[in-house]
């Protein structure tokens, strides 16, 4: 056997980071900016927000006298100029172009009072939606898939793709507008005097000729200043959900140093980022002084022709201000487009993951009259297809009767528990529950029948009440009581500051481990429920508190079977029958005097557990070890 | 593909030196402190605003030059066509070259602005990653992480926004409307007043705005991360939603939460927007003023066209920025509000800290001694310890076995100072644990948590979290004494394994055993296993400890257990009953003593019904 000789940790190398140090994943996940336009993902996208869409007929509608409104006051304006505004002209053309600007302006306000309040609470409730469909779907998706799947990657589409969902359709109806607009305006000028709106819009290519150049290295600019952020936020997250180990292992030097690696790396790229963003300003600009002193230039020789009016000049140059807005807003709009595209994919992939566990069309409604048997023939299961936990595992559990899972760790106990609740699909063989394959059941009702208490107790923010309530709406406060009576932790929740209202924090972190232990078993019996699955259910208890809880349970779970798995032998002497795995596999089977009688697994295990070390006889350790070092 | 590697740039100084910084203005209202935070980049700061101002002044150029453009287009007409011509080359290529100016200021305004609000996000996330790590288990205690997280994301964001959205927009909108309405002012006062008609208005209106923005603002963070805590606690606790079918329920409480925030979502759009065409309608409402009246005095001869002109364009120069002031104001209600949290973190105290002048801790023997401790919870009405005394030699294991919430846990959290004593005292070696530097005392403390937290990184990584530079070897023979190499090396990436989050792809033991691994690697001179061995059978155990003997030799190893067979050969053994001591000795000793360890050994060794009877008795 083994002992570590090094004195203390390994000294650092200044300047370097450590070899086997990282803060958060390094793991890319989004693709390079795909499309800005990908029918299938509008076409998911669009169906969130058909349900509104007369407020989205509206506001487009509401967008279009906007434009109209934005397109006619220039319009008004140089009409009021040309009609007459000369000293000693008439007045009354003024009053009517007043009048028709007070129209417009009027006619402006309400379009866009209409369109921003419809497209934003429409924007609003289409976020929500959505987040509510992945939600749903999330609660649909297997395990398995779970498993490999971090918390904080599902809240990072549930949050941020939605947001970005949001922000493209608050966005879009405006660039709606934007593009009318521009159309608008090219109409105009060409209406209003074809050479000089020709010569104007003679700009127009060069802007899109720079925009071919400059698009594909500011694509990659903008994609990695969004991937480095979302690295340092994954880094930052964990960073705060691991704080105690942090502290506790004094990591905090190291961790700052990756930590400001990442945010640094993202400072850079951030800027980057912004000078090509920026970058365009100026070109647009000065595409604008070009196309006014364009104007000035040849319309000043128009006028000279007396071909065209000075009233028409005004409105040109009205206009061509107002000309470049539009594309700069497309401009950004396609970046959020881009944007939207990516996070539209990003969702639909959630609202798309395979649902691999469903009820069949004819599932079962398990009832509480059921017979509470278990039986597993020749399960197979593993994780991973190749790796069987479980090889043909078989057992049978009767209706009101007690059997205990015992086996070294990671012998598959957890796994074949995980497979009575059909948490994952079993790869050979099949689960029984009141006589019926758990894959003819319908998932809610075989919920509603068999209650865990899970190896890794969770609690979640409320207070003691709800947490032991769970979802039994039924359930009264007195039953709740009864519950935390029978599992002895009246006492101490007495004790807290609101008794059973007291808040708990974050996953019970203001309880002793044991307690949330305890709060987790009364959920168990408050599921009341006709099989009842305790999985090292009181590891964190000693076992004066744990002799109480089975002596209370005898009475309340009369006629109900258990399944109980433990490590302390103690806690499993009075099961009916004990199975023991070993590498997954079932090696014994019988009550615990047959199995000590045996002289196998077993009763090593027990003799192990109840013998001072000194006093267990080498070969016997030696034994064990060679049997057990597989697992 | 592309890669992002986080390189070191080795031209910048240290990180750390930024940090102090945050604190500047203590004391001071949020919006304060985050300018003068953000002003620290005085050059950068001074090139944006600087630019702002150029360009907006040669912005407000544009309508003057029109104007003239316009007077000489006019001008053309009736007299000296030759000079005007002429005239009209130099205004319009004058256009040309103060609208690439334009552009160019702009670009500086706008790339610094951003620049300086990248600087200070960075400097502001690392203040709070450091402020996390800083902060006690008390704080983390009280606080939820999903809160942390978005304090970490949108607070910050909203603080490091300001400089660009909000200061440079002052700027920007004070030369316009400042420098502007000068100019208005010394061509024509009346009609210079009716162009500004709107300010006022749009001024009272964003302040109005900005209150109740700022208070919806609160109240929708609050429910959005209710919704988000929610929506994290369910995909936390999937198995539990699993096991109890809770599907239903859950999706119950998302849409309760979720239709709270809703609400809230939509009275802001409708605030805003009413504000934003307010505003907007207010201005053209101006502008029609201007049309009429200088209309009527272009009619009444007291004014050219070209001058009417140029006061239009400088109105339609306004629209953008008076669009852009609700901009504003959404920007300082966020930052006041999102900087008042921020801040309140930032400045958050810190309850274990070294204290002035501490030293190293120093380890010669090796003792460590626990004095009359007692300590209560903050927040809590119940003492958890009350007069606890005992003493450890290197060398030594103490056995530590009570009832669920009878302290143990609280007993190993207060050796490395997790939390401090609330009466009492705690030595190594004759030095206070809060006279010596936590870092130093840490170092040297280990413990295996009970419910340890494991990273979603390779085996590898998480076993040489504590000590990162460790050699492969170190590693591998931590492993092996925590019985988990033969498990790694079976697996397809043997060391180089990913651990699911908080190590979901591992059986309980396993975890445990990884986490005993994780401890072992930092060899400090106190152990303490917290319950450790709970989910790992009594086989393995038993090799676990025979490795971990001769390392334990010259250290102290603090063993609670709830299994006896775990703690039994400790040279002492705690018998913990509600925050006190009520038995102490050795196994035999206590065995002897026939009391409540007694009890609980019988318990776990007879298998007969009348040990309640024996202990009912007593
Ligand atoms: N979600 C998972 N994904 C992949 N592998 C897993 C997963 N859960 C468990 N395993 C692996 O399956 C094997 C059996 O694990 P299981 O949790 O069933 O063991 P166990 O008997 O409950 O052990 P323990 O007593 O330590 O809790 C282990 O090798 C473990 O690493
Ligand atoms: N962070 C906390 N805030 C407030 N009270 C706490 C906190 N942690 C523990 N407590 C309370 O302090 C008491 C002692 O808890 P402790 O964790 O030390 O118990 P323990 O002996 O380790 O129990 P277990 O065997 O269940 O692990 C319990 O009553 C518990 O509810
Ligand atoms: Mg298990
Ligand atoms: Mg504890």
């Amino acid at each position: 056997m083994s002992v570590i000789e090094d004195d203390d940790r390994e000294a650092a190398i200044p300047g370097q980071r450590p070899p086997r140090a990282s803060v958060g994943s390094h793991r890319i996940e989004e693709e390079v900016f795909g499309k800005a336009y990908d029918p299938q993902t509008v076409r998911r996208i669009w169906a969130f927000v058909h349900p509104y869409r007369k407020k989205i007929y509206l506001s487009v509608a509401a967008v279009l006298v906007f434009t109209a409104t934005q397109l006619a006051i220039p319009l008004t304006i140089g009409w009021a100029i040309d009609g007459g505004m000369v000293a000693g002209g008439d007045t009354a053309n003024l009053l009517w172009a007043v009048v028709a600007f007070g129209v417009a302006v009027l006619l402006n306000f309400g379009a866009s009072y209409v369109q921003e309040t419809q497209v934003g609470t429409v924007a609003e409730n289409v976020l929500f939606d959505m987040r509510r469909a992945m939600f749903a779907q999330l609660q649909r998706v297997s395990l398995s898939f779970m498993d490999k799947t971090e918390v904080g990657r599902l809240m990072s589409r549930l949050q941020g793709d939605v947001n970005s969902m949001q922000e493209f359709l608050e966005t879009s109806v405006i660039s709606v507008g934007d593009i009318v607009l521009l159309f608008g305006i090219v109409i105009v000028l060409l209406t209003l005097d074809p050479w000089l709106g020709l010569l104007t819009l003679v700009t127009m290519p060069v802007l899109f000729i720079v925009r071919i150049f400059w698009l594909p290295p500011a694509k990659r600019a903008f994609w990695a200043a969004h991937e480095t952020n979302s690295l340092t936020n994954g880094a930052m997250a964990e960073g705060i959900n691991g704080v105690r180990t942090v502290q506790n292992l004094e990591r905090q030097k190291v961790n700052f140093d990756l930590y400001d690696d990442k945010a640094y790396h993202n400072l850079q790229t951030q800027l980057t980022g912004s000078k090509f963003a920026q970058v365009m300003v100026p070109i647009v600009d000065s595409l604008t002084g070009i196309a006014m002193a364009t104007v000035v230039l040849v319309g000043g020789s128009l006028v000279l022709n007396g071909s065209l009016q000075v009233g028409v000049i005004v409105t040109f140059l009205f206009y061509i201000q107002r000309f470049f807005d539009p594309i700069r807003s497309l401009t950004m709009q396609y970046s959020i487009m881009q944007r939207a595209m990516t996070s539209g994919r990003r969702i639909t992939e959630v609202l798309d993951l395979p649902v691999t566990i469903t009820d069949k069309q004819d599932a079962l409604v398990l009832t509480s009259d059921m017979d509470g048997s278990v039986a597993f023939h020749d399960v197979v299961f593993g994780y991973d297809p190749n790796r069987p936990v479980l090889k043909n595992v078989s057992f049978r559990v009767n209706p009101g009767e007690t059997v205990a899972l015992v086996g070294p760790t990671g012998s598959g106990k957890t796994s074949a528990m995980a497979l009575v609740h059909r948490f994952y699909e079993v790869q050979g063989g099949a689960v029984l529950v009141g006589g019926h394959d758990v894959r003819n059941i319908t998932q809610e009702s075989l919920g509603e029948q068999v209650a865990m208490v899970l190896q890794e107790p969770f609690l979640f923010t409320g207070s003691v009440l709800d947490n032991i309530r769970y979802n039994k709406a039924s359930a009264t406060r007195d039953d709740v009581i009864t519950a935390a009576k029978a599992v002895g932790a009246h006492e101490f929740i007495m004790r807290l500051p609101q008794g059973y209202d007291s808040q708990l924090e974050q996953r019970g972190s203001n309880l002793s481990l044991g307690q949330r232990q305890l709060l987790s078993f009364a959920r168990a019996l408050v599921a009341d429920a006709k099989i009842l699955v305790l999985d090292e259910a009181t590891a964190n208890i000693d076992s004066y508190t744990e002799r109480q809880i089975q002596k209370a349970l005898e009475t309340l779970l009369e006629g109900r079977t258990g399944l109980v798995i433990a490590h302390r032998l103690a806690t499993i002497r009075g099961a009916d029958r004990i199975i023991v795995l070993q590498n997954g596999e079932k090696i014994e089977e019988g009550n615990h005097d047959e199995l000590m009688a045996l002289g196998g697994l077993y009763s090593r295990l027990y003799n192990m557990n109840y013998a001072s070390f000194d006093d267990i006889p080498e070969d016997l350790v030696a034994q064990a070890n060679a049997k057990a070092a597989s697992t | 593909m592309i890669t992002l590697k986080a390189g070191r740039d080795r031209s910048r100084g240290d990180a750390r030196a930024h940090l102090a910084a945050v604190h500047a203005g203590k004391g001071r209202t949020p919006l304060v402190r985050i300018s003068i935070f953000s002003l620290r980049h005085y050059w950068q700061a001074s090139l944006a605003i600087g630019a702002t101002i150029v360009a907006s002044v040669l912005q407000l150029m544009i309508p003057r030059l029109l104007g003239h453009a316009v007077d000489q287009a006019q001008n053309v007409l009736s007299a000296a066509a030759q000079g005007a011509e002429q005239a009209l080359f130099w205004t319009a290529m004058t256009l040309l070259a103060v609208s690439v100016a334009r552009g160019f200021f702009t670009l500086v305004q706008n790339y610094y602005s951003e620049s300086v609000g990248h600087h200070v996000g960075y400097e502001l996330r690392l203040a709070f990653y450091d402020k996390v790590q800083k902060l006690s288990y008390s704080y983390h205690d009280r606080v939820h992480s999903g809160d942390l997280i978005t304090l970490g994301l949108l607070d910050l964001d909203g603080v490091r926004m300001f400089f660009s959205t909000g200061l440079v927009r002052v700027v920007l909108l004070a030369v316009l409307i400042g420098v502007g309405a000068f100019m208005l002012f010394t061509t024509d006062a009346l009609l210079a007043m009716l162009a500004l008609s709107f300010v006022p208005f749009v001024a009272w209106r964003s302040s109005a705005a900005q209150l109740t923005l700022r208070a919806t603002w609160l109240v929708l963070q609050e429910r959005l991360s209710v919704l988000t805590r929610v929506m994290e606690e369910n995909l936390g606790g999937i198995r539990v939603v699993r096991a109890f079918s809770g599907q239903k329920f859950e999706l119950g409480k998302f849409d309760a939460a979720s239709k709270a925030a809703l609400e809230l979502a939509h009275r802001r759009v409708f605030i805003r927007v009413s504000n934003t065409s307010m505003m907007t309608f207010s201005f053209f409402a101006a502008m029609g003023l201007v049309l009429w009246v200088g209309g009527n005095k272009v009619i009444a001869g007291e004014m050219s066209v070209g001058t009417l002109a140029s006061f239009l364009t400088f109105m339609t120069i306004l629209q953008m920025p008076v669009r852009q002031l609700g901009l504003m104001v959404n920007s300082f209600a966020r930052a006041a509000t999102c900087g008042e949290r921020f801040y309140a973190f930032i400045d958050e105290k810190i309850e274990i800290e070294d204290k002035p002048g501490s030293v190293p801790l120093a380890i010669t023997q090796g003792t460590l001694r626990f004095e009359d401790v007692h300590f209560t919870y903050p927040g809590a009405s119940h003492p958890t310890l009350t007069g606890v005394s005992f003493e450890a030699r290197a060398g030594e294991t103490i056995g530590i076995v009570g009832a669920p919430g009878s302290g143990k846990s609280t007993i190993a959290h207060l050796i490395p100072r997790f939390y401090d004593v609330t009466a009492g005292r705690i030595t190594i070696d004759g030095q206070d644990v809060r006279d010596v530097t936590v870092e130093s005392l840490r170092r040297r403390v280990g413990v295996v948590q009970q419910d340890s937290f494991l990273f979603t990184t390779t085996i590898e990584n998480n076993i040489a979290y504590g000590d990162p530079w460790a050699k492969e070897t170190k590693i591998e023979k931590a492993a092996e004494s925590a019985q988990l190499h033969n498990y790694i090396v079976g697996l397809p990436a043997e060391y180089d394994t990913v651990v699911g989050e908080r190590g979901v792809s591992l059986s309980g033991g396993q975890r445990q055993r990884l986490a005993i691994a994780r401890s072992l690697v930092t060899r400090p001179s106190v152990l303490v296993f917290d319950d450790s061995t709970a989910a790992i059978d009594a086989g393995t155990e038993h090799r676990i400890r025979s490795a971990i003997r001769r390392f334990a030799k010259d250290r102290i190893t603090i063993i609670i257990a709830h299994r006896l067979s775990s703690l039994m050969h400790a040279d002492r053994i705690l018998f913990l009953d509600d925050g006190q001591i009520a038995e102490q000795g050795s196994h035999e000793a206590l065995l002897a003593l026939g009391g409540r360890y007694k009890a609980l050994y019988d318990l776990q060794t007879r298998p007969d019904e009348d040990i309640e009877i024996e202990r009912a008795a007593q």
